[in-house]
């Protein structure tokens, strides 16, 4: 099927966010979309899948105009979104979420023999035969859900499928199945619109790239005609010589060393230090424990044994309050589920660690809190500059990020642990994130960064922790190693 | 063109799509403010106009006494609600703290009696909020419970209605200053009082932001828990005070008083576009909720309408409000 748009415009309340965009996706095509955050890509999926109409401009499937009232429009003609929130239901099991209002029946009730067999079926044949149609939904691990709400999305055949950052939380062998998927998904004529942020995967998987910036496309190339340097350059509006700052650390005193910590169930001994000045990189595939590790050193779930040091003391965070009175700070890899308080506005939400400590009397000292938020704003460039009364869900993704990484330096902390920072944010914001993160550790502060990016846990860091099935089974000098040393000590076969 | 003209009419979207005309005053969007104002307005007027008992000193009088439960009960709820919780024992409160009040004046001097009624109110919000936050029960099963058990309590102390003799009893129900009952600038001066906590002090902000998302709070560093308490707690006191106050205002205890008088309190906060899922809610809108709902109750009276009609028309009332916020919401 051909999908065509035509001078797509949208605005909101008067703010116009598409000025006229042209796309055309053939069958067998993988049509990937480029973007930095806030350039219009999550407005045109929403009009793709008709959960937005737009306001001006025509959409054209196989030549005919085509209009969308809602998402069961755009079902009808055959084209299935896959979003980066999940919706699959955690309490069903994959095969009732797969088939769900579909089932196979015999003498009116749910023949349950042949809904598994049909979930398990139609699992293999996208190559996901890995998961166990049995099992709950919310039982899987999240790379896995992933891949079930992707396998939902083909229970119906779909002509064009969009997918929006669906290897965000994928890795590993995961992701190897993702691509095997689209690459059969082509072979089959189905137009797949890919929309991401690792252009790495962009230029393996795409068979043309469309670059849209500020609401227009600005560029429609392909992977053999341009390079992902030349693509961040497009998505930035100017070249970037290099996205990574130079790092020469000279590590100060230990702030933070953890003996032998262990998590029943999550990881096993685990012990490490982290020094004044230093950016240390934690890698590990999904489900290494590497965020657990996090939580449970930041004091958010009880350890089973083991021991953290702040400055030499023994301490023991019975919560996240003692983390944070000891000068920790962890900004989780959520921001919408443990990072954001999405109703309030940006100021309550920068404002949110260092509420208590910043008081007159009973009251808020709203003068001064404005104040340092505002300092906050400027300091990390937060778009639009005067969102302090906005609420917090209407920022961009990458704004959002920089409104949580603002509420941790608010309370000036000597250990900030970064789980994922720069997960589902474009490569302009990433770049402002690794200066500031530079910037920080020059300062004296002492970093964790947690990444499943190879290329970024080799680029922005010192020192690797490397992380296979819950325990620390690699420790790498970012200077003198490579993403297959890193790579072979995360599955475990390191030599 | 040098210069524009015509600014284009402020719009949101609704849920389903469509555009609403927003009011936009000085930058801050007013439109429900003004829908409530106007409601309020049409309900006075309609009021006046074809009851002409309404706009006599009794009846207003009578009137700002009889929104002081309501009033008390609403701000309690409110602050519950925010948290992402309900609180259905309020009216067993009610009942509680004032048959407790009117036993013990007899034998205490006022003040102290009317204190234990108030601190009986602490106590069972206490209860509720440390069952909720300490073994993470759900809040509508543990004050479902709560409602049952206080009503039970309040029988067990007395079966019968205790009618106190000391004139003293009735000063703080009755007593006006000017031609203000003094009842009613206690429910005022809560609700003032409210306002500045919850949006100005951190404990108040941490209520409204873990009804929001309680697990970015607790990473915050923040005691998710006692916040939780403290909001049951707040109710608790809100509901003791307006037992202490209603028995006084009444001049007799009842035990049997106050069912369903959580229901109102609820109602209250969603006419004031509260979410019952937490994190959303106005004192301001809160207490033009309680408003709304006390005039249509003294209008349907005036009219003389059975007390069974008029049931079903808050109802219906409630229905038509949500109706018109749910039209004026932000899709965000």
């Amino acid at each position: 099927m051909t999908l065509e748009l035509r001078g797509v415009r949208k605005d909101y309340g008067g703010v116009e966010v598409l000025h006229g965009v042209d796309l055309v996706g053939r069958p067998g095509e993988v049509l990937a979309v480029v973007g930095a955050n806030g350039a219009g890509k999550s407005t045109l999926i929403k009009i793709l899948s008709g959960a937005q109409s737009m306001s001006a401009g025509e959409m054209r499937i196989d030549g005919e105009a085509a209009e969308f009232r809602s998402p069961h429009d755009a079902h009808a003609r055959g084209i299935r979104t896959v979003y980066q929130e999940l919706s699959i239901v955690p309490g069903l099991s994959v095969t009732e979420n797969l088939l769900m209002g579909n089932f196979p029946k015999r003498r009116g009730l749910i023949d349950w023999a042949a809904a598994h067999a049909r979930a398990r079926e139609l699992l293999e044949s996208i190559g996901f035969g890995a998961i166990d149609p049995r099992t709950l939904a919310g039982r899987l691990s999240v790379a896995r859900q992933q891949m079930v709400e992707i396998a939902k999305a083909l229970v119906s055949e779909p002509r064009v499928l969009v997918l929006d950052e669906p290897s965000a939380v994928l890795a590993g062998s995961d992701l190897e199945s993702l691509f095997a998927l689209v690459r059969r998904l082509r072979e089959r004529g189905v137009l797949v619109i890919y929309v991401s942020h690792r252009l790495a995967e962009v230029m393996e998987l795409a068979t043309s790239i469309v670059v849209v910036k500020d609401g227009r496309v600005i560029a429609t190339t392909e992977p053999a005609r341009t390079s992902e340097s030349e693509l961040i350059g497009l998505m930035a509006g100017r070249r970037l010589e290099q996205i990574y700052p130079d790092r020469r650390a000279e590590p100060g005193e230990v702030r933070l060393s953890v003996h032998g910590l262990t998590r029943r169930g999550e990881f096993e001994d685990v012990s490490f230090a982290l020094r004044a000045g230093e950016i240390v990189g934690l890698f590990g595939l999904v489900g290494s424990g590497r965020s657990e590790l996090a939580r449970c050193v930041f004091g958010a779930e009880p350890a089973t044994s083991g021991q953290v040091k702040v400055a030499g003391g023994d301490v023991r965070f019975r919560a996240p309050s003692d983390a944070i009175a000891a000068g920790l700070a962890l900004v989780t890899e959520d921001r919408k589920r443990t990072g954001l308080v999405g109703g309030m506005s940006v100021l309550d939400n920068i404002g949110l660690t260092t509420m208590y400590g910043m008081r007159r009397g009973p009251l808020i000292d709203a003068a001064r809190r404005r104040e340092r938020v505002g300092e906050m704003i400027d300091r990390l460039s937060i778009q639009p500059a005067h969102c302090a009364s906005m609420r917090v869900v209407n920022l961009s993704g990458g704004n959002q990020q920089k409104a949580v990484l603002a509420k941790w330096l608010l309370a000036e902390p000597r250990v900030l642990i970064l789980d994922e920072p720069t997960r589902g944010v474009d490569m302009s914001t990433r770049i402002a994130i690794y200066r500031m993160i530079d910037d920080l550790a020059r300062d004296g502060l002492a970093v964790l960064l947690i990444s499943s990016d190879l290329t970024e846990v080799l680029g922005a860091t010192d020192r690797i922790l490397v992380m296979n099935q819950g325990r620390v089974t690699g420790e790498l000098r970012s200077d003198r190693t490579t993403e297959d040393e890193i790579l072979a000590h995360a599955i475990g076969q390191a030599a | 063109m040098t210069g524009q003209l015509t600014e284009p009419a402020p719009t949101t979207t609704d849920p389903r799509g469509r555009r609403v005309p927003r009011l936009v005053v000085g930058g801050r969007d007013v439109t429900m403010a003004a829908a409530f104002i106007t409601l309020i307005a049409v309900l006075v007027l309609v009021a006046a106009l074809t009851a002409d008992t309404f706009l006599t000193p009794t009846n207003l009088t009578n009137l700002l006494k009889q929104m002081v439960t309501t009033g008390l009960l609403s701000f309690g709820m409110l602050v519950v609600i925010l948290t992402g919780g309900i609180d259905l024992s309020v009216g067993s409160i009610v009942a509680f703290s004032g048959i407790v009040t009117a036993g013990l004046v007899s034998g205490l001097p006022i003040p102290v009696a009317m204190a234990v009624g108030v601190v009986s109110g602490i106590g069972f919000g206490l209860v509720n909020g440390a069952l909720i936050a300490r073994f993470e029960l759900a809040p509508f099963v543990v004050t479902l419970a709560a409602l049952t058990t206080i009503r039970g309590l309040a029988f067990v102390y007395s079966e019968v209605p205790i009618a106190p003799e000391d004139p003293g009893f009735f000063t703080l129900g009755s007593a006006t200053l000017g031609p203000v009952p003094v009842s009613t600038l206690i429910m005022l001066a809560v609700f003032l009082v409210g306002g500045v906590f919850l949006t100005r002090t951190p404990p108040g902000r941490s209520i409204v932001a873990i009804g929001g998302n309680a697990e970015t709070v607790r990473l915050a560093g923040i005691n998710v828990r006692r916040h939780v308490v403290l909001a049951y707690t707040i109710s608790g006191a809100c509901a003791g005070l307006a037992g202490v106050v209603l028995a006084s205002r009444v001049g007799i205890a009842q035990p049997s008083v106050g069912v369903a008088f959580e229901l109102d309190a609820i109602a209250a906060c969603v006419i004031g576009g509260a979410s019952l899922a937490g994190g959303r809610g106005s004192v301001r809108a809160t207490f033009g909720g309680v408003l709304v709902l006390v005039l249509i109750n003294n209008l349907l009276n005036l009219y003389g309408v059975q007390s069974f009609w008029q049931q079903v028309l808050k109802g219906l009332i409630i229905i038509a409000v949500i109706l018109v916020q749910r039209t004026n919401r932000v899709r965000s």
